[in-house]
């Protein structure tokens, strides 16, 4: 299966390229509140991913023609930087980034309380420094921390988690490799606390059986992601006011 | 941030958190029930009083109420209104007739400007968050001089200090005029040094207020002014 058979992505021990396990994922790093301009912030690195994210807002929706008399809009910006890969990428918008902003935007419409703040507008920034595949995993989960840090009601933190096939092999949490030369990507925003899924998207073909591990293992690795974000959130808090809190 | 929480009652938690089962309590601000436990929907530290649970955040926006005293910057101006930033979700509306002038149809612009910074009251907020601002009443008027700074919403109380005590001390020790408004914003004038002193007092705020050392810091910078 696959159209690059001489690819191979998993080793003879059965471990993959990197010598990750099959349900193990790249390590991640989580921080909040380090833009001093933003209402809220986040920088999160996982694996070789490099997201920074800001929020503005809630502020008047300009122009008016985007305002919701029932709800806030919620207007996102992803956007890679030209340096984030090995081919520059030509700054600006492009039908790549416009895709994910939007289904960004979705993905966090149902998880923030956007009826508290009819007609206006939360404004999420989510810049790409570096991209190593699963940017908008990544960009969620940034997006899900800076969000909290600004102080915006939410039901829970969304975290953008992703499986995938290599070699007929489900995996969780796919390299640049495994993510061009595997056979499918399944990208999620999971609820951790309700274990609820508020975006997915899938690459590729799963059977039903291998759709089901995938769900497990982003399940699983949404939970320690969750984790890294409460700390990152908390930390600042916790650590600012001596250890007395 | 209120002083009163000590050692055990804090806990902080973040969205999604459950805090505890939701029989018998009643959810109140920053909180949400979700089948049978009270979550959190913002960032910050339990407050349980009365039956009721709350979060009081680390950090949010401000929404205006009737009657907060709030000082805006101008954002627009049409014949016979301003439209003024008061820091919130929605812009604030000032009308020609609770301006404290007499103005005539299209010379609003004459009065105030794009960038003025106004000392205004909240007149009204409907259920749809139109904001009607006043600018009749005690001391509500243009603010031509001074310097205008921003603190965090909950760190308001922190620089009042209870029933004004430290505000009062502030206004007494830099020799300046000081209004605190309820949107976070501060402005100050006097004499540069005062200024320059109510600046170190502000970025104290920023950077320490939510600290349980802030009150003894302040105390400090009051008292080695009070003593130069």
């Amino acid at each position: 299966m696959g159209g690059y058979g001489d690819v191979k992505l998993l080793r003879e021990d059965g471990l993959r390229l990197d010598g990750r396990k099959v349900d193990e994922m790249r390590e991640v790093k989580v921080e909040a509140g380090i833009l001093p301009a933003a209402d809220g912030s986040a920088w999160v690195k996982h694996g070789l991913n490099v997201a920074v994210c800001a929020v503005y807002g809630p502020m008047e929706a300009h122009p008016r023609k985007i305002q919701r008399q029932d709800r806030a809009v919620i207007d996102v910006r992803y956007n890679m930087a030209p340096f984030s890969t090995s081919d520059r990428i030509r700054p600006g918008f492009n039908r790549r980034s416009r895709e994910i902003s939007k289904v960004t935007a979705e993905a966090l419409e149902s998880v923030v309380l956007v009826e508290r703040y009819p007609r206006s507008k939360i404004r999420v920034e989510i810049e790409i420094l570096a991209a190593e595949a699963g940017t908008r995993c990544v960009g969620i989960t940034a997006a899900a921390v800076a969000l909290a840090d600004a102080g915006i009601p939410m039901r829970d933190l969304i975290v953008g988690v992703a499986s995938g096939k290599i070699e007929d092999t489900v995996v969780l949490d796919l390299d640049k490799a495994e993510d061009n030369y595997g056979q499918a990507d399944l990208p999620m925003g999971i609820l951790p606390t309700t274990g609820e899924i508020a975006f997915l998207q899938m690459d590729g073909d799963l059977s039903v059986e291998e759709y089901n591990t995938c769900m497990e293992y982003n399940l699983k690795a949404a939970r320690e992601i969750h984790e890294l974000m409460v700390d990152a959130l908390k930390r600042r808090y916790i650590e600012k006011n001596g250890g007395e809190a | 941030m209120s002083g009163a929480k000590k050692g055990a009652e804090l806990r902080l938690v973040t969205p999604g958190e459950a805090i505890g089962a939701s029989s018998g309590v009643r959810a109140g601000t920053g909180t949400l029930i979700m089948g049978d436990n009270i979550i959190a929907t913002k960032v910050g530290w339990v407050n349980q009083n009365n039956g009721v649970t709350s979060v009081d955040p680390i950090h949010s926006a401000y929404m205006p109420r009737s009657g907060d005293l709030v000082i805006g910057i101008v954002e627009s101006v049409r014949n016979n209104l301003w439209f003024a930033d008061v820091n919130g979700p929605f812009n604030g509306l000032l009308p020609m007739s609770l301006a404290p002038w007499k103005v005539e149809f299209g010379a609003a612009r004459q009065h105030m400007d794009i960038g003025d910074i106004m000392l205004a009251r909240v007149q009204e907020v409907d259920e749809a968050h139109n904001i009607v601002l006043t600018m009749k009443g005690v001391g509500l008027r243009r603010l031509k001089e001074g310097i205008m700074s921003e603190i965090s919403m909950n760190h308001i109380s922190r620089l009042r200090g209870e029933g004004d005590s430290t505000l009062r001390e502030l206004k007494e020790v830099s020799d300046c005029r000081i209004i605190v408004g309820e949107n976070g914003r501060v402005w100050v004038d006097g004499d540069s040094d005062g200024i320059a002193f109510m600046r170190t007092v502000l970025d104290l705020v920023r950077n320490d207020g939510h600290k349980a050392t802030f009150n003894a810091s302040l105390e400090a910078i009051i008292d080695e002014r009070r003593n130069a």
